[in-house]
């Protein structure tokens, strides 16, 4: 079973930079990133995990914390992940 | 009412400009001499039209509908007939001159022109036609479709008609305006700039590092972005070339460029668009 939650996290790591970062932390009040990164979570969940992201998904509570985006993932069943 | 708006570069701004303007109902015609750049500019206003939403915008009332409304050519010819133009090639006058001298005469008559530079004065620009009444600054904000405010500048000869049916224009795409005189770098990018320069020079001299730079606009004074990240969604080579055109006609040195960020442009790193400026991107992200 792949690590979905780590990867996650790692995507997030990645753009926030050396500040650690808690999975239920918002990341945009916390101003960690701002609001453009949304879209690169779209491409990021859409491409990782082979899931299509339309119409009501497109809400940024989805996409706010690490948490939040790995539960949209497993909502969504999201299993493919990219090499 | 719709117009025919051309929009001529597509960069950043390019591309933002002509989803604005097809996604509030015109017809737009995007001119770049780059085939590859005009298809980027369709596989990102494709992504952002889609994921815009997210952010508060309006989605499309059917899909695909905004990009139907845009003609990608490297044809310059093909903007003949367009009401307004939105000029957006790179921040540099031997770019811009022999375009303006082009569009001038391409361009029927009454088609008001809407120089989106950074810092050239727009006098400037419209000595380079023989319409100088209607050539107006349109300082449009990077996401142009989710920044509800438009920087209009009066050139020297800009007429009060070329202002009402600008800032008319910008009023359709559901933006307001604010309408300041010309001066290099007008209001916004002359604070910004120099601005960001000195968060390069901080940089420079080791005083803190990126990340923290950023974090204290960020959290201190609630700046959506930090000075460094705000030079890499610009462009450093857009940075770069509006404090030399800052330095040069106020001939003060207080707008003279950090030589890191002149070193940075030398090695390609320009930001977001090149992947890699003050901080890293993922390109395909």
């Amino acid at each position: 079973m792949p690590d979905q939650l780590g990867v996650v996290r790692a995507f997030v790591q990645r753009h926030v930079g050396e500040t650690p970062v808690d999975d239920d932390e918002d990341i945009f009040a916390s101003g960690y990133v701002n609001s453009l990164f949304a879209v690169q979570v779209v491409m990021f969940v859409e491409q990782t995990f082979g899931i299509e992201v339309t119409g009501d998904d497109l809400d940024i509570r989805n996409f706010q914390s690490i948490a939040e985006i790995h539960r949209f993932v497993l909502n969504r069943g999201g299993e493919r992940l990219a090499v | 009412m719709s117009e025919h708006i051309a929009v001529i570069g597509a960069g950043t701004m390019g591309i933002g400009v002509s989803h604005a303007f097809a996604a509030a109902g015109h017809r737009v015609t995007m001119v770049d001499v780059s085939k590859p750049a005009l298809d980027r500019a369709a596989a990102e206003i494709r992504r952002n039209v889609r994921t815009y939403p997210l952010l508060g915008a309006r989605p499309e009332a059917r899909p695909g509908a905004t990009l139907e409304s845009v003609t990608l050519t490297t044809d310059l010819e093909r903007v003949a007939d367009a009401d307004f133009v939105v000029e957006n090639v790179t921040e540099k006058w031997s770019v811009k001159e022999p375009l303006y001298r082009r569009l001038d005469t391409l361009c029927r008559t009454e088609c008001v022109f809407g120089v989106n530079t950074s810092a050239i004065p727009i006098t400037r620009v419209a000595a380079l036609t023989d319409r100088p009444d209607r050539v107006v600054g349109t300082h449009f904000m990077n996401p142009v479709p989710l920044k509800p405010l438009v920087e209009v500048i009066r050139g020297f000869h800009t007429s009060d008609r070329t202002i009402a049916f600008t800032r008319d224009l910008i009023g359709r795409m559901g933006k307001a305006s604010a309408v300041v005189e010309d001066s290099p770098g007008f209001v916004t990018n002359r604070v910004m700039m120099l601005m960001v320069n000195e968060a390069i020079c901080l940089l420079d001299e080791r005083v803190a590092p990126a990340e923290e730079i950023d974090r204290l606009f960020v959290q201190c004074f609630g700046h959506q972005m930090g000075p460094l990240a705000t030079a890499d969604l610009i462009g450093l080579d857009t940075v770069l070339y509006s404090l030399d055109v800052l330095l040069a006609d106020f001939n003060d040195p207080k707008y003279r460029p950090s030589m890191l960020l002149r070193r940075l442009v030398d090695a390609g790193h320009l930001g977001r668009k090149s992947g890699k400026g003050f901080f890293a991107y993922d390109l395909d992200a």
